[in-house]
Parts: structure tokens; C-alpha cells; sequence
């Protein structure tokens, strides 16, 4: 079970926001935390707890293929992001590395800064115990589930070598 | 099916797929830089395998902080060549080569009929010549550096088709922003993009490579030309082996078909902060500009020197500009010596860097100071793209970047060349 508090955002946040390209010359997920979102809120860092969610409207992580976008979001301690979509890479990316996305135009909708909400990934159910609301998160195709729950595209690939699936 | 389902479908092994369907697609071409590379090679080494797939078909470019800016990407540089070296596999190196999506095709690496994922997210450019190109994370390069293929869900395609003729100083960037004005940074999400019409028949390589190389600045995942006599001559010429050319079914299903008349399209500038807040150049009000970026993967071409040359050849940058023009390879930066535009630009007062990727990330050579204003021929203006959070870039074709880089202001190219 996920729980923390909100970040808000709106539509299309993309990579260069979350983690400016200035820094890309780093790749260790700790250093590239201490600037995660800084150019779209520059609180963030301060505000920021383990455990937190990120809920965004629509297309969020458009741009760049950085995948230092959901490593610094995932170093900072964000647990999950629910949007009403995604950008494909950013969203390869995020499931690549096991940081959870969630779809769920309702949650979106009925979620504001500063709430509280709890995740359970298993059942894709979305709490908001603030207002006491629930949602269902749309389900991963059992292709995907199957990377998820193997612990990522490096977990999956190796059981796919070893097992002679390539 | 449709161009990118039967480029699927032969690397699939399948004789049918279609759009919703997840596959292993065997990759032609696993492409990596100095941002994607470094996590890629470290993911790579922990999946337990001593070999790459194939070395042949995994291809390294220094381009993004390159050369170095500083110790941390001269590391990484290091990092990459070493790996290069012990796999034997394809680098570039400074000094013979460039922007990697204006590289490889050039280089005759990438061929029609291809897949090609790249740790890039303008490996769509590949579409230019009928290759099914995409941008992936690092952990999806490594995988795909261990496996030879990559799981993918076959997209859904929307097919555009430009009607009519383009005017002067209206190109490829402007029908590739008109097309993101239109349908918004996520109108083509998840989705490959067809470009098609009597337009597109008219329109030249470089052209079709800087709206492949846009498609993602709508969210798609491919932006694919059919192959035709363009193309084949282009490809002949640099293909080191054979290729396969796929066309779509006459019957081919399309999740949309939008369709524009061109003529008489104006050029066009994405104002800030989104490639789709889009206005004809004759509406942008003459915004005053600070610095002009002619270069990148989507404008570093020869076309696009050449058309800034015609603009600036006998002018002078304005006394309120800096220009920089980069070459997007050594290739295109040695025509453009031999055709004297090299000293067309260095006589206007423009700065020629070495091909690189620098400003158009805000990386180095070109960095904006808070407030300041860019004119770009690049592909993004979010949010600090540039520079400093609160500096401005504004996205155009490279006659206008050179028509403004005279005026000082955002100016339309007739301006300046009656």
C-alpha cells in the first residue's frame, strides 16, 4: 500500500521541467533528486515527503527520453503518479524502472494539493482520504503487469534469457 | 495494414499485426548518446550477459554536452568509448561526427524498412526514409542492446495529407508546426503519424526529416514517408547493404485522416512555451530577440544552411543578436564550406560552432540569461529549454531565424530578400 500527500500539476509537464537537462551529465539517481522539478516549483524539494504522489492532468512527461525524469522522481520519494495520461517514453521509462503510473481521469478530477491518498497497485485502487473517495485506476495489460511484477525491464530481461524466451 | 503495422509485422515474424496488439520487435539499429548511453551501459552490464546482441547494430554518438563541456561529460565520453571498444561496436567520434539523427542517415546506417529505437526521443526522424524509428529510455536500450528486440504495443496511425503548394520560405518546419498547432503537444500520442499528400511528394529529404523528427513534439511514436524517388536517390548513393521498402495497403486502416490545404500557408513560430502555441509569422508582432540558433537535429541539414546563407549572404547580424549556426555534421559542415556559406555567416557576425546538440537542451553553446529571447530552428520551447527558467524560445524554420537574426526582431524573410 502506497500513501502520502499531493503534488498537483496540470497538463503536459515534461522531462526538461522535471529534471533540467543541465544537469544530465549526472546519472546518479541521489544527486539528480536534489533538482527534481525545480523550474516548474521551486518548493517542491522542500515540500516533498517519502512516500508522496504526483497527480498531473493530461500527457505528463512529454519531451525528452531522459529517463533521469522518473529516476529523480522516484530518488526524491515519490511513489506513484496518476494522471489522466501519459507521454509513451515517459511512461516506458517510469515502468521500465518500477516507479508506478496510474490512469484514472476521476482521481485526477477529485484530487487537489496537500490530500492525502492511498494506492493499493495490486487491486489499481485509487483512495483519497481526504474526501473519503475512491477510484479504480485503469488495469496494465498482463504484458505489462508481467514486467511489473518480475521488478522491472532488467528482472524481465534476465528471465527471459535464462528461460531461452528470446 | 499500414506503414508502420507492416514494418512491425516483418520484424515480428508475423504476416499480420494491428494497432492495440503488444509484440517483440527484433530492432535493426539500438542508437545511444551521451545522456541515454551512460544508465544504458550500466543497466546493460547488470542484466548478466558479456556480449551486446550484435555490435554492429548498436551505435554510440558523442553529441549532447560534446565536445566535453566539463570533466563530468568528458567521463562520460570516456565511459562510452571504452564500452565501444570492448564490444566492438559503432562510435562516433569528434571530429567525424555530428547531431546523431542528422548522422545516421547520412551515414547510411539507417535504411528503409528498419526498426530503430534510439535513447533519443527524436529517433522518430528516421521516418524521413520509411524507417520505423523511436525514442526509448536507457533500461529499454539495454534490454534491447542484450535481446536484439523490444516490446512494443503497435500503434494506432493517423495518416495527414497536405494538399496544394508551398510557398517561399515555407518547409517541412512550418507543415510540422501548422500540423502540432493544430492537434496539440499529445494529438498524436502513442499514435505513429503517416505524412502524405502532393505537398509531401514535393518536398525535399531535408524537409521530410525535420517533420519525421517533430511527430514526437505531438506525442507520437513514429513519423513515417512512404519511400519514393526522393528517397531512393537519397538512400542509393549511402546504403552500405540491402533494404526492404514497405508501403501501405490501399485498404490500410487509419485511427484518423486529417487533411490540409497548404497553399498559401504562411511560415510559422511556436511561441512560448509549447511547440503547438503556434501563430503566423505575420502575427508575431516583431518580438524583439536576443539570439539565433540555426542547427539541431530538425534544422542542422544542408537545405537549412543553405536557405540561411541566401538570407544572410551581403547582411549583418544586428548589433542586439548574437547568431551561432552549428553544422549538424562534419559531412554538412564541409559542403557548406565548399559552397561558401561558412564565409557568408562569418562575415554577417554569426558565430559556426562544431556539430553538436549544445543549446538546443540549454547544455553549452548558446545558454540563455533570465529574460532573454532565442529564435531557434530547434524542436522544443518549454520551460527553460534554453537556459534560464525564465528566458524565451520561440521555434521557426531557418529563413526566418536568418531574416530576424538582421532585423533584431521575429521578421518574415521577405523582408529582407524581395
Amino acid at each position: 500500500m502506497l500513501k502520502g500527500k499531493v503534488h498537483k500539476y496540470g497538463a503536459d509537464v515534461n522531462t526538461d521541467v522535471i529534471i533540467p537537462a543541465r544537469y544530465l551529465n549526472i546519472y546518479d539517481p541521489v544527486e539528480l533528486a536534489k533538482h527534481c522539478m525545480e523550474d516548474i516549483d521551486e518548493d517542491f524539494l522542500k515540500r516533498v515527503e517519502p512516500g508522496d504522489i504526483v497527480v498531473a492532468t493530461t500527457n505528463f512527461g512529454c519531451g525528452s527520453s531522459r529517463e533521469h525524469a522518473p529516476m529523480a522522481l522516484k530518488a526524491v520519494g515519490i511513489s506513484c503518479v496518476i494522471a489522466r495520461s501519459f507521454a509513451r517514453i515517459f511512461f516506458r521509462n517510469a515502468i521500465n524502472i518500477g516507479l508506478p503510473l496510474l490512469e484514472s481521469d476521476e482521481a485526477v478530477d477529485n484530487t487537489e494539493a496537500g490530500d492525502i491518498v492511498e494506492v493499493d497497485l495490486s487491486k489499481g485502487e485509487i483512495k483519497n482520504v481526504t474526501r473519503n473517495l475512491t477510484f479504480t485506476a485503469s488495469p496494465y495489460p498482463d504484458f505489462m503487469a508481467e514486467i511489473i511484477s518480475s521488478g522491472g525491464l532488467i528482472e524481465y530481461t534476465k528471465k527471459r534469457l535464462t528461460s531461452g524466451r528470446v | 495494414m499500414n506503414l508502420a503495422e507492416k514494418i512491425l509485422a516483418a520484424h515480428t515474424g508475423r504476416k499480420r499485426v494491428s494497432a492495440g496488439e503488444f509484440v517483440n520487435a527484433k530492432v535493426d539499429i539500438v542508437l545511444g548518446n551521451d545522456i541515454t548511453a551512460p544508465i544504458a551501459i550500466k543497466e546493460f552490464q547488470k542484466i548478466g550477459v558479456s556480449r551486446v546482441f550484435d555490435p554492429r547494430k548498436i551505435v554510440m554518438v558523442l553529441d549532447h554536452f560534446m565536445p566535453t563541456r566539463d570533466i563530468a561529460s568528458a567521463e562520460i565520453g570516456k565511459m562510452m568509448r571504452e564500452f565501444c571498444r570492448e564490444q566492438d561496436s559503432v562510435f562516433f567520434e569528434i571530429g567525424k561526427a555530428g547531431i546523431e539523427h542528422v548522422l545516421l542517415p547520412e551515414q547510411g546506417i539507417v535504411l528503409p524498412g528498419q526498426v530503430v529505437i534510439g535513447g533519443d526521443s527524436h529517433t522518430c526522424t528516421y521516418g524521413a526514409v520509411g524507417a520505423f524509428g523511436t525514442g526509448v529510455g536507457s533500461t529499454d536500450m539495454a534490454a534491447a542492446m542484450a535481446t536484439g528486440d523490444l516490446w512494443m504495443k503497435v500503434p494506432p496511425t493517423v495518416k495527414f495529407v497536405y494538399h496544394g503548394n508551398l510557398g517561399r520560405w515555407v518547409s517541412g518546419k512550418d507543415l510540422i508546426l501548422h500540423t502540432i498547432g493544430d492537434i496539440g503537444v499529445d494529438g498524436a500520442l502513442y499514435s505513429a503519424m503517416e505524412f502524405t499528400g502532393e505537398a509531401i511528394d514535393a518536398l525535399p529529404m531535408d524537409g521530410r526529416f525535420t517533420m519525421a523528427n517533430m511527430a514526437i513534439e505531438a506525442g507520437g511514436k513514429a513519423g513515417l514517408f512512404r519511400v519514393d524517388n526522393r528517397t531512393q536517390l537519397y538512400i542509393k548513393s549511402k546504403a552500405k547493404g540491402p533494404y526492404n521498402v514497405y508501403e501501405p495497403d490501399p485498404d490500410a486502416e487509419y485511427a484518423r485522416v486529417i487533411e490540409y490545404d497548404v497553399t498559401g500557408l504562411e511560415p510559422q513560430v511556436a511561441f512560448p512555451h509549447s511547440p503547438a502555441n503556434v501563430r503566423p509569422v505575420s502575427q508575431a508582432g516583431g518580438v524583439e530577440i536576443n539570439q539565433t540558433i540555426i542547427g539541431s537535429c530538425t534544422n542542422g541539414r544542408h537545405d537549412d544552411l543553405r536557405i540561411a546563407a541566401q538570407i544572410l549572404k551581403g547582411k549583418k547580424v544586428h548589433p542586439n543578436v548574437r547568431c551561432i549556426i552549428i553544422p549538424g555534421s562534419q559531412q554538412v559542415y564541409a559542403d557548406a564550406l565548399k559552397e561558401g556559406f561558412i564565409e557568408i555567416f562569418i562575415e554577417a557576425g554569426a558565430a559556426v560552432s562544431t556539430p553538436t546538440c549544445g543549446p538546443c537542451f540549454g547544455g553549452h553553446t548558446g545558454v540563455l540569461a533570465s529574460g532573454e529571447r532565442c529564435i531557434s530552428t530547434t524542436n522544443r520551447n518549454f520551460v527553460g529549454r534554453m537556459g534560464h527558467p525564465k528566458s524565451e524560445v520561440y521555434l521557426a524554420n531557418p529563413a526566418v531565424a536568418a531574416a530576424s537574426t538582421v532585423t533584431g526582431r521575429i521578421t518574415h524573410p521577405d523582408e529582407i530578400v524581395k
